[in-house]
């Protein structure tokens, strides 16, 4: 179990975090929703330690993570994979480099044994007979396939996504749901899941939070959220100009 | 009117300050990470490549055409004075001990430092230096070690490569062109220049390998703005470069001549 405690965060003058509140349920898919802007980003940095906040506190189980410093988070990180926005594979190496790199880096297995596993996660994410390929050869739904076999090639407990349909089409972005669902009934792994895609929301998600001027307004399952009469909820999930938020 | 040019001042002088001391963090961890185990040394290999071996084409065109230029401008100022076979030492002399390391580091600055600077920024704009935090490996150590090393190695040897074409261009037309004897011309050569020359080059151009790899590693691994911040990173970091290098040239002759 993951509780952020009244987290806040500041770039310059530009307040982002405002004192966010949440706790999220070992086991499950937990998405955060919010505007582009608004600081979804940010929070998930500071689950995995790349962003330190001003003042709160992370929980991770009974460990405070944001007190952790650089070398102790560390070995808290091996416990996390992360996909991003846009992949960030290396694009000096080729895929299964890509997808290996946690192995080689931190285990002893042989060449044979982590190609092995990468054949086996890349299967696992519906991709067969790229091993060799480049990622600038890779359309964006395959960068971000590779990108999650990557996430989990070290079979974390948590894996954290950020925008994992922005910049693909409706179809591509329900088959990345499907596969979003399948990794994580398989090994039951949290999943925490940052978007403003709301089919993907509906598709996924275990538990719903709002982000939104720097706090967490509303949260509660699918069904509470389809229900929730919050003006500010109902204009970003039925997607409408006008309403409370106000569109610059 | 003088208001505003005194806070354009002050912020630069901020700025250098502030680049200045980030600048030396970084040294201080790359030089730390150096010796931490694991060591890989395949990545160190692959940017000795790239800072080495892709850079030789570059480093002896300017090597030769610099001293064949230093033989003719020099031949013309020593005939006055009858002593035309100087003209050997006085190539083989500014080679070693000024423009070889000089330009093989301003070339290799624009060259390798530039690349290093645009991937490293790519890397950071892209959240591929994130993806390495996450994944718990110190980009520091991946990622600005090797570069380090590397430039910190080849600078010397591209160094000596220069020298040593500068010397065959400079052999080629006093001696071919402007009609010095060949025995003379080495003779001569080797009359004046001393090992020592060689290894006072040598010093400078470690200390601008050093320079370049990290001002570039800066660059690039604190890009911010997208594609046009890359390509200020790498703009900046050839200028800084640059600057510094000649900076310190000075700074390092000065101190050496003690
Ligand atoms: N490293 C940073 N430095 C300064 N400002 C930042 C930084 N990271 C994010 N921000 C700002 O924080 C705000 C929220 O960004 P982000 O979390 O990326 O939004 P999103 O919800 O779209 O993911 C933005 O206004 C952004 O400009
Ligand atoms: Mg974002």
């Amino acid at each position: 179990m993951i509780e952020i405690k009244d987290l806040r965060k500041s770039f310059e003058s530009k307040v982002v975090l405002d004192g966010v509140d949440l706790t999220i349920e070992k086991g499950k898919i937990t998405v955060i929703i919010g505007r582009s802007g608004e600081g979804k980003s940010v929070l998930i940095k500071h689950i995995i330690g790349l962003l330190r906040p001003d003042s709160g506190k992370i929980m991770l189980d009974d460990v405070e993570i944001t007190a952790l410093k650089e070398r102790e988070f560390n070995g808290m990180r091996k416990r996390f994979g992360m996909l991003f926005q846009g992949a960030a594979l290396f694009d000096s190496m080729t895929v299964s480099e890509n997808v290996g790199f946690p192995l080689v880096e931190h285990t002893d297995l042989n060449e044979e044994d982590v190609l092995k596993i990468v054949k086996e996660k890349l299967r696992r994410v519906g991709l067969e007979g790229v091993e060799d390929l480049m990622p600038a050869e890779l359309s964006g739904g395959m960068k971000k396939r590779v990108g999650l076999a990557r996430a989990i090639v070290m079979d974390p407990e948590i894996v954290l996504f950020d925008e994992p349909t922005a910049g693909l089409d409706p179809i591509m972005s329900d088959s990345i749901g499907d596969l979003v669902l399948e990794t994580q009934r398989a090994l039951q792994t949290t999943y925490i899941v940052i978007t403003h895609d709301i089919t993907l929301t509906y598709k996924i998600a275990d538990k719903i939070a709002m982000l939104h001027e720097g706090r967490i307004i509303e949260q509660g399952s699918v069904e509470e959220m389809k229900a929730n009469r919050n003006p500010i909820v109902r204009q970003f999930l039925e997607g409408r100009a006008q309403g409370p938020i106000k569109v610059y | 009117m003088i208001r505003e040019y005194l806070e354009e001042v002050g912020r630069k002088t901020e700025y250098v300050i502030n680049s200045a001391g980030a600048i030396a963090i970084m040294l201080a961890q790359a030089v730390m990470y150096t010796f931490v185990p694991p060591i890989k040394l395949r990545n160190m290999f692959k940017q000795m490549e790239f800072v080495g071996v892709e850079s030789l084409f570059v480093v002896i065109l300017t090597g030769t055409f610099t001293g064949m230029v230093l033989a003719l401008q020099s031949f013309n100022a020593l005939k006055r004075f009858g002593a035309e076979s100087l003209v050997a030492p006085t190539v083989a002399l500014s080679m070693a001990r000024e423009l070889g390391p000089v330009l093989t580091g301003l070339m290799v600055t624009g060259r390798a430092g530039s690349a290093m600077a645009t991937e490293l920024g790519t890397m950071r704009v892209s959240e591929q230096i994130d993806a390495l935090v996450t994944m718990a490996v110190n980009p520091i150590k991946y990622l600005v070690v090797p570069r380090v090393v590397a430039g910190v190695l080849m600078f010397p040897v591209l160094t000596i490569i220069s020298d040593f074409v500068g010397v065959v261009g400079g052999y080629i037309v006093g001696v071919k062109f402007l009609g010095i004897n060949s025995g003379v011309y080495i003779a001569r050569t080797l009359d004046f220049v001393n090992v020592h020359d060689i290894f006072y080059g040598l010093k400078k151009s470690l200390a601008f390998g050093l320079i370049t790899a990290t001002v570039a590693c800066f660059h690039g691994f604190y890009a911010k703005g997208g594609a046009e911040g890359v390509g200020r990173a790498a703009t900046s970091s050839v200028v800084m470069g640059s600057v510094l290098i000649l900076v310190s040239d000075y700074l390092l002759s000065s101190i050496m001549s003690y």
